[in-house]
């Protein structure tokens, strides 16, 4: 069979229009889980037959007519299965709803699915595979092989917390003004995730996981466009682009990590940054100043350096200062020393490191050592910077950043 | 995080393991079963393998024209691997949890089994 024009396009259309659908189901039948599985089926159907056939002139229509059909041979299974037992009971038989008219689409479904796919209750391992399911339109099979494990056991995870929201009898509606902003963060930090899992791409087939940022950016996007004057999306928003703007100069051909200073930054993405700098200066404009637009904003002052010696690293620090005010993060704290030691000299920056050996959730962590080392070479102090590059590979669970800190280590070691 | 749980035995490990009273070895296999289901289940499980007797392992290397060169397992080795469990979790405690979970499969005598937990490589990291 030869791939007809619309090939391309099918998959893209089917992922926007996976929330809308699904958000169509929920509020005609209820029942999250049956809704949920009833749509994945349709964008199945979908999928192996508009290729063939040709994108129907109304796809969410076509979509959400497939979805409702299974999902009223799913409601009349069941009512036939409870009747038989109420008539073995001797209770009234119950009735099928009758279905009108199309559903109607509200844009907000997104954002309620968000909501619930990313509620604070779900370890990060489920809202992170639900939400790529229920809301990214990902097939289970897709999400399995991004992460790396077996199909079944990625539809496990996601019908576990399928059911744990229906458990929770969580609303299908926008939470309440009082709610909003800690869930809202929740959905902000599973985002963050699944753009970090794809950015951070330290195993396997590197494209698939490079999808995870592309499909973060994605819902990320379609957040910012439901919340335009949330200064946190549009922080967040900015950040991945800014950071992501620098994936082709940040690996070698080898698939060896690039420090920041010695990419080649003619391979940065300037569309993606500039569409960054001008998303947090925006937002920045506005107020309310939060974390994820300081990091943005940090991540902006790199990227506008056209070279690493023309870096601002007093705005870098004065950002850093900022944001070490407003968290009690120990990475911002390592980082916020880094930035010291690039103003103030290394062993002005070593000096704001000592503290953290007593922070026991960064003192093992091998990032401190890693910076300890950067520093303490900067120093001249090589000896004691090579046996600590060599204790942060040790402890590192990523194999590129490993390799780079042992390769430095063997460099250094040589220059003795 | 993915960890793989290792369970280790002596050389004699196995000999041991054959001559478990019927019922033991039911109840160890019966439970075996029910734990790969359970963190199936509960969408851990990432893979799982049990080993066949060091008894039957042969260390190779190369030889000069690059043929492997076989020979049985060092008389001096100690402990060996006789199956493992990788899961993926949402913390270390979490693999602990399950490896101590694990720990209580039904054997014969009264030596605790133990559970070499070890992370694997390629964990995500927070960039922040």
């Amino acid at each position: 069979v030869t791939p007809s024009p619309s090939d391309r396009r099918v998959e893209p259309l089917l992922r926007d229009l996976a929330p809308q659908v699904l958000g169509a189901v929920v509020r005609r039948f209820r029942d999250f889980p049956a809704c949920e599985d009833a749509v994945q089926e349709a964008l199945i159907a979908a999928a192996a037959q508009w290729p063939r056939d040709g994108i129907p002139g109304n796809p969410r229509g076509w979509l959400i007519q497939v979805a409702l059909r299974r999902m009223t041979d799913h409601v009349r299974s069941e009512i036939s299965r409870r009747s038989r037992e109420a008539v073995v009971a001797g209770e009234a038989p119950v009735v099928a709803p009758v279905l009108d008219s199309e559903p109607s689409i509200d844009p907000d479904d997104t954002l309620v699915l968000l909501f619930m796919c990313c509620h604070p209750s779900l370890p990060p391992l489920s809202a992170i595979a639900l939400t790529l399911r229920a809301v990214g339109g990902l097939t289970t099979a897709e999400i399995a092989k991004a992460f790396l494990v077996p199909e079944s056991t990625l539809a496990q995870r996601i019908s576990r917390a399928k059911q744990s929201i229906k458990k929770s009898r969580v609303p299908f509606r926008l939470p309440d003004a009082r709610e909003r902003a800690r869930r809202l963060s929740s959905v902000l930090h599973v985002l963050y995730l699944i753009f970090n899992e794809g950015y951070t791409t330290t195993s396997g087939p590197a494209l698939q996981r490079t999808d995870l940022s592309n499909e973060a950016i994605r819902l990320t996007r379609a957040v910012h466009q439901l919340l335009p004057d949330d200064g946190e999306v549009a922080g967040l928003l900015a950040l991945m682009l800014l950071t992501d703007a620098r994936r082709a100069a940040r690996t070698g051909p080898g698939g060896e990590l690039i420090p920041l200073d010695e990419q080649d930054r003619t391979l940065w993405d300037a569309q993606a940054i500039a569409e960054g700098v001008a998303l947090v200066s925006a937002a920045l404009r506005q107020g309310a100043v939060g974390e994820y637009q300081l990091q943005a904003a940090i991540a902006a002052v790199h990227d506008e350096a056209t070279r690493a010696e023309d870096t601002d690293w007093p705005q870098i620090l004065a950002l850093y200062s900022v944001l070490k005010r407003m968290t009690d993060n120990p990475m911002v704290a390592l980082n916020h020393a880094i930035a010291t030691a690039m103003v103030h000299g290394p062993h002005a920056g070593l000096d704001l490191l000592a503290p953290l050996d007593d922070d026991e959730r960064v003192s093992g962590h091998h990032r401190l050592d890693a910076v300890r080392a950067h520093l303490l070479e900067r120093a001249g102090h090589r000896a004691a910077a090579v046996s600590l590059y060599r204790t942060a590979a040790e402890k590192t669970t990523s194999v590129p950043e490993r390799n780079y800190l042992m390769m430095r280590a063997a460099r250094l070691s040589e220059a003795l | 995080m993915k960890f793989m749980l290792m369970m280790n035995t002596p050389r004699d490990g196995y000999a041991w393991y054959m001559s478990w009273p019927k019922e033991v070895i039911e109840a160890n296999v019966a439970f075996m079963i029910e734990l790969s289901k359970k963190l199936s289940a509960a969408g851990e499980l990432v893979s799982t393998e049990g080993l066949a007797s060091p008894a039957r392992a042969k260390l190779v290397r190369a030889g000069k024209d690059g043929k492997p060169v076989t020979d049985g397992v060092f008389p001096e080795s100690k402990e060996f691997l006789a199956g493992y469990w990788i899961v993926d979790v949402d913390s270390p405690e979490r693999a602990y949890e399950i490896a101590a979970e694990v720990a209580t499969a039904p054997h014969a005598g009264d030596v605790p089994f133990w559970i070499e937990v070890r992370e694997v490589m390629g964990s995500h990291k927070d960039l922040r």
